[in-house]
Formats: structure tokens, C-alpha cells, sequence
């Protein structure tokens, strides 16, 4: 395989905005991502993730703003063969066997990479002679991610390219990615996994009502979106006594069990202690990301509407 | 760019597709002996009944074979591969060309087993008139692709395949293609010189006639073809702004 010919210039994509009628799906996203930089845009579903990249690659033209990638617009890059890209869609093409269609994808672009290569890296050798039609999903997945990669792109696209795919898969689809990121290309990819982003990026860009929310290194991201939840059994407490409590930011009741979402979870648990001598089977746990963007969106909201981070 | 194994594909592609194959190559050829071979000393139409039967079956053949890419391009679009290609450095009009050349590769082995089985059925006609005829259907058929194009862009692919095989058949009645003239007079018989599968079929016979179509027939080919391109056209940038 070739080395890395990343281009020297960055992917900046300024005040980018669009909306479909009455949604408005991005909203003056701002973003510069480095050569060789592994950045993830992480967000929850309907964040805008998915039209921010469609912009990015032009396949859909912004309202307002612009995007450029290594100096040019996003046509001219795809024209160049700067730019792979996988897709949540693209079923691959009928009647075709696995290892035709990635010669297919290379015969687009200036300087492929050796199409057994890319097979063998991302694991897509062992069908390379099964029909396209006949394939899981995590084969057609390993498939698209093939077909993304066999241009030798310096910029690299993936939209939630491990959605629905099993546990053993994503290690696997991961295990391959970091080869290629390795490489020196530029790497944008979207998640909804917390976990994911933290594991593999460089830097995390936090999106959440077509806005950016957060953007950092994977560390200090995962800090400040690692809220935890502590879940504790009293009966009979009005929640709203709860909610004001140091360090917590909501408190929901079910049952006899109240989860309270803490900015600071040590803080929360002192105050509970003193404040209910009763608090019983106390469990404190990492948070999950909906509940991270829910804090980090909670001035926004505060301001926006009446929600107000109470019980729902 | 030009892109050999693009269009090697694209053949590949549709050469696995059995029922493409079935009705391009053999539903017309076991219609021809089907119908033929009982009246191959009949005259039809001014010409021997063989010669006239297989050239309305060469262009059934044809025809299907024309529209046949318009079911990959809508296959393309519905599985959402058509975003993956406008993210590679191949040009759509190269795709286009692609496709249409494959309309007509698919078309020629088509018409050369009607010609073997015309043959087969006494038909005789000189080296030159096979190839005036061949560069007739080939020209005649240029509507019918354009059409098969503009379909799949415009329709979804399990509208597109009843809608395209219901307008070829349509077309084949209007224009002889089932052996029977619907009229030799009349208004009727204007409407069916309007339509490109009439002359399309009447190519052996003009062949025959030692000539090439009356000015009438280029005109409605050429008129059915300039329409149907800008729709073509037209189909595929709706498209591409929807993709």
C-alpha cells in the first residue's frame, strides 16, 4: 500500500446551515478539522450529524455558509478523488460479486490502493467472490467501507458506519479503521456510541439540534459528557427537593427509585446523604450520552422553552 | 474520465440480469418460430411473411434490451448507490454513456438471432441490406433508450418495471410488431406512422425496397428522440437534487 499523501489543508466548514421546511437540521455549524486528524461527530439521532456530512461532500447544498475541503469546494474534491465515503445508504450494487465492485469503486479514482489490499484490511477477502446481493450485514457493511477506501481518499467520510452491526463486528470494523487512520488521512467520522468516539478519535465534536455543543479532545469531551446518574431508593420525597441539590441537574422518579443526572456526582451524593438520612441502595453510574447532551443543551433549553429539567 | 471497466460492468451487470436476457433474446425468438414457421410462404404487408415477422421481433427484442438500463438506473437510485457514485470522480454523463452503449450492446446479439433464425426460415437478403437494416433498427431504437433512461430516473423501480414493459408492449401493437396491422388506412393507420415501432418494424421492408425511410419516418424518429432526451435530461437533475 501507498503511504499517507494527505493534502495539505484543512476541512473547514463555516457557518454551515440547512433546513427542510419548518426543521432547521443545521444550524451555523462552524468546524476546521487538521490533516491527519480522527475527529468524531457524536450526537444523538436527528442531531443533524447526517446533513452536515451530506454537505460536506455535496451532495447537499447548504442554505447558507460554506465548506471547503483541502481549498476547493466539495465537488471539486470528489472530482479530484480526495474524498471516500460511506454512506448510511447504498445498498450494494446488484449482480455483482464483492470483489468486481471494489474494482469497480477503484477504477473511479486516479491512484487506487491495490484492490486485494483493501479486501485483506477490511476483512471483506473471505466473500470477495459472493454475489453482493447475498451478503449480512456486516459483510455489506465491511463491503461500503471497502468501496469507500479503495480510492486511497485523503479525506475520509463515514456516516454511523457501524449501525446495526453486532458487538464482534464493530471491534472488527474498528480494528481495520485504525490501520487506515494511521496512514495519515483525514478522518471524519459520526456515532451515536460515546464510547466509539472516545475510543477512536483524536477529537470529539458534539452536535445536538444541528448545532455544535461541545468540541474538544476525546478526554475532556468524555469529562464533561461523562455525567453520571445516581439512582437511590426513597419513598415519598417531592422531587423538585432533589433536583436543587448540589451537583444535580434533573431528578426523575420511578417508583419507589429517584435517578438524579449530576454535573457532580461526588457533591450530589454528600448533599443527599446529609440532606436525607433515609436514601437507601445507592448506585452511582456513568451516564449515557442522551443524558450528557441533555445537560450540556440545558442552558439552551432553559432559555428556549418551559422544560426546565424536571421530571419528564 | 474515461472508464473502460465502468462500462465492462455495466455489461456484466446486465448479462447476469436472466430476465433481461429472457425477454431480449428469447421470448422473441420463440414467438418468431412459434408464429413463423407455419407461414413461411405467407406474404404479409408487401413482403414474405419470414422477413416482416423477423424484423417485428428483432425490434421486440431490441426494444426491451433499449429500455433495459433505465431498470438498473432505478435500481441504482432506490438502494442509494447513486449517492455513492456522486461521491466518486465519475462523471454522471459518463455513467449515462455507459449505459446507453449498453442499451445497444444488448440490443445487437438481440437482432443478430432473429437475423440467424429469419435465415433459418428462408430469409434472404444481400451483405448490404443486413447492414442497411442493422443501422436502421439501431437508429430507430435511440427513442426507446432515451425513454428507458428518463423512466428510471423519474420512477421508482417497482413502478418502473410494469410501467416500461406496459409502454414497449403498447408501442409493438401500435407499430406491427405482433404480426397484425391494427390498419392499412385511415386515421388509425396515421397514428401508427406517428409512433417509432412502426418503422422500426417497417425497416425490412424498406430494406427490401433497395432504400432507407421516407423522409416521414426519420422525421417521427428523430421528432420521438429530441423529446425524450431533454425529459431524460430533465429526469436526471430532478434526481440528482433528490439523491
Amino acid at each position: 500500500m501507498s503511504n499517507g499523501n494527505a493534502r495539505a489543508g484543512e476541512v473547514v466548514l463555516s457557518r454551515l446551515s440547512k433546513s427542510y421546511g419548518e426543521v432547521r437540521a443545521v444550524r451555523s455549524i462552524d468546524l476546521a478539522i487538521a490533516p491527519g486528524e480522527t475527529v468524531a461527530l457524536l450526537g444523538p439521532n436527528g442531531a443533524g450529524k447526517s446533513t452536515t456530512i451530506d454537505m460536506m461532500l455535496g451532495l447537499t447544498r447548504p442554505d447558507a455558509g460554506t465548506v471547503s475541503v483541502f481549498g476547493v469546494p466539495p465537488s471539486a474534491a470528489v472530482r479530484a478523488g480526495w474524498v471516500g465515503g460511506m454512506l448510511q445508504t447504498g445498498s450494494p450494487l446488484e449482480h455483482l460479486k464483492v470483489r468486481e465492485l471494489v474494482t469497480l469503486m477503484a477504477s473511479y479514482y486516479p491512484h487506487p490502493l491495490p484492490v486485494a489490499d483493501v479486501l485483506r484490511l477490511t476483512g471483506a477477502a473471505q466473500f470477495a467472490g459472493q454475489r453482493t446481493t447475498k451478503l449480512s450485514g456486516g459483510q455489506a457493511q465491511r463491503v461500503r467501507f471497502a468501496a469507500a477506501l479503495v480510492g486511497d481518499p485523503d479525506l475520509l467520510v463515514l456516516d454511523e458506519p457501524t449501525a446495526g452491526i453486532d458487538v464482534e463486528g464493530r471491534r472488527e470494523f474498528w480494528h481495520a479503521m485504525r490501520a487506515v487512520a494511521g496512514r495519515g488521512k483525514t478522518v471524519l467520522f459520526a456515532t451515536h456510541y460515546l464510547e466509539e468516539a472516545d475510543a477512536y478519535a483524536d477529537r470529539i465534536v458534539l452536535i445536538a439540534r444541528g448545532r455544535v455543543i461541545a468540541d474538544g479532545p476525546a478526554t475532556e469531551i468524555k469529562a464533561r459528557a461523562g455525567a453520571r446518574t445516581i439512582r437511590v431508593t426513597l419513598p415519598g420525597t417531592d422531587t423538585a427537593l432533589l433536583g436543587v441539590l448540589p451537583g444535580v441537574v434533573s431528578a426523575e422518579r420511578h417508583g419507589d427509585a429517584v435517578l438524579l443526572s449530576c454535573s457532580d456526582s461526588d457533591a450530589a451524593l454528600r448533599g443527599l446523604l446529609g440532606a436525607f438520612p433515609g436514601a437507601r441502595d445507592i448506585e452511582v453510574r456513568g451516564g449515557s450520552l442522551e443524558e450528557a447532551v441533555l445537560e450540556l443543551t440545558a442552558d439552551e433549553e432553559l432559555a428556549g422553552a418551559s422544560t426546565g429539567g424536571e421530571t419528564r | 474520465m474515461s472508464n473502460v471497466t465502468h462500462l465492462r460492468f455495466e455489461i456484466v451487470r446486465t448479462f447476469r440480469n436472466r430476465t433481461v436476457l429472457a425477454v431480449t433474446l428469447a421470448l422473441p425468438l420463440v414467438l418468431f418460430y412459434a408464429v413463423a414457421s407455419g407461414q413461411r410462404h405467407a406474404t404479409f404487408d408487401g413482403v414474405s411473411f419470414p422477413l416482416y415477422f423477423m424484423t417485428a421481433m428483432a425490434v421486440y427484442g431490441a426494444m426491451f434490451a433499449a429500455v433495459s438500463p433505465g431498470a438498473r438506473v432505478a435500481r441504482d437510485r432506490s438502494g442509494g448507490w447513486i449517492r455513492q457514485l456522486r461521491i466518486t470522480p465519475l462523471r454522471a454523463r459518463t455513467d449515462v454513456a455507459a449505459k446507453v452503449l449498453t442499451a445497444y450492446l444488448v440490443a445487437l446479439p438481440s437482432l443478430a438471432l432473429l437475423y440467424l433464425a429469419g435465415v433459418s426460415l428462408g430469409v434472404r437478403l444481400d451483405g448490404t441490406q443486413w447492414l442497411e437494416m442493422t443501422g436502421l433498427l439501431l437508429a430507430g431504437l435511440a427513442p426507446f433508450v432515451a425513454l428507458g433512461i428518463a423512466g428510471g430516473y423519474l420512477m421508482r423501480t417497482d413502478a418502473l418495471t410494469p410501467a416500461i414493459g406496459g409502454v414497449v408492449v403498447l408501442f409493438a401493437l401500435v407499430g406491427g410488431v405482433y404480426g397484425f396491422q391494427l390498419a392499412t388506412s385511415g386515421p388509425m393507420f396515421e397514428v401508427m406512422k406517428a409512433v417509432p415501432s412502426y418503422w422500426l418494424v417497417q425497416a425490412g421492408k424498406t430494406t427490401l425496397g433497395g432504400g432507407t425511410w421516407p423522409a416521414q419516418g426519420w422525421i417521427v424518429i428523430a421528432a420521438w428522440t429530441a423529446v425524450l432526451i431533454p425529459v431524460a435530461a430533465l429526469a436526471y437533475r430532478r434526481a440528482a437534487i433528490r439523491a
